[in-house]
């Protein structure tokens, strides 16, 4: 797995080299630190971590901070990606550049918060007639079977908390890489409110 | 917002709005067909102008064999390579809709004439 961590900065249209309007997501990705490294021998497995986003040392607790030690300064992110496939090591810092000859990526983040919502909104369920003599409107239906098996299924489709995941976006194509601008252009939308960090990896699918 | 802006203004081409809502204007539209490219005029009654930015576009409309035929160009679309004003129109709107509902000679927008002595006096 290949990925940076990034932060959304928001969306607009750009013009592709076929000279048609693309909606775009900006992602910016500045510098990223390779701030440890797990092996096989060592832990059973082997994974890069990648840090993003500075932080004052004061801010952070000093155990937080002596991951860092001699490498960097401390970083407001750190994720760890199972089998990096670039070659890298301690103290590597990687950029937009990393992105420049990927042409799809998928986009992970949070998404956004919805609050407490009905099952139509959360799970498409399809409603009842608004007229016509009809008494059901919005609600869930049947939750279940009757005596047998005389309780509801663990894991049923219901109203409750909707949003506020971790939410991926598969194959999303890279419309632009700029390294002046520190930023990546993905074609469509991205998981989360702006200014939120996302994770930005080569397409697993592609 | 600053990074967003900055996207948008790259793209943006300078000095293209010479010519003003209820002017005919000349498209010269850029067509690719497979390998081949070339040039389709568009020539319009120019009905309106919206959106902003990148996003800024024009609705340009023509009768053809007496059919009304419109089109939507994005203003600062790589594909278009100029844009010509034939003629200025006088008008009082900044969207011509009624222009649609209009048969002959009432469809029609007179032209502005400016005199040089008051263009002179300002």
């Amino acid at each position: 797995m290949l990925g940076l961590i990034g932060k959304k900065v928001g969306m607009t249209q750009v013009f592709d080299e076929r000279g048609i309007l693309t909606p775009v997501t900006v992602i910016k990705i500045e510098s990223n630190v390779v701030v440890a490294e797990r092996t096989i021998d060592k832990n059973g497995y082997s994974s890069c971590v990648i840090g993003a986003v500075d932080v004052k040392k004061k801010h952070v607790t000093k155990p937080y901070a002596g991951q860092f030690k001699e490498i960097c300064d401390p970083k407001k992110h750190l994720v760890e990606m199972r089998d990096f496939e670039a070659d890298v090591s301690i103290g590597d810092v990687l950029g937009v550049d990393f992105f420049k000859d990927i042409a799809f990526v998928d986009v992970e983040g949070t998404s956004k918060g919805k609050g407490f919502q009905g099952a139509i909104k959360r799970h498409n369920f399809s409603g009842g007639r608004a007229t016509h003599g009809s008494k059901f409107h919005r609600g869930l239906g049947g939750t279940g079977m009757a005596a047998s098996p005389s309780r509801t299924f663990k894991g049923t489709k219901m109203a409750g908390r909707m949003g506020n995941a971790k939410t991926t976006i598969q194959n999303l194509r890279v419309v632009k890489v700029d390294e002046d601008k520190k930023v990546l252009m993905v074609k469509g939308a991205v998981p989360g409110p702006s200014q939120s960090m996302v994770i930005v990896k080569k397409a697993k699918k592609k | 917002m600053d990074v967003i802006k900055a996207i948008e203004l790259e793209q943006q081409k300078e000095n293209v709005e010479n010519f003003r809502i209820g002017d005919t204007v000349k498209i010269y539209f850029k067509i690719i067909e497979g390998q081949t490219e070339r040039v389709q005029i568009f020539e319009g009654l120019l009905l309106a102008m919206k959106n902003s930015g990148v996003r800024k576009t024009m609705t340009v409309r023509k009768m053809s064999y007496g059919v009304g035929v419109e089109r939507v160009f994005p203003m600062h679309s790589p594909r278009i390579e100029k844009i010509e004003v034939v003629r200025k129109g006088r008008v009082r709107r900044a969207k011509l809709y009624y222009i649609r509902d209009r048969v002959g000679k009432a469809a029609k927008v007179r032209e502005l004439i400016r005199k040089k002595s008051t263009t002179a006096k300002k």
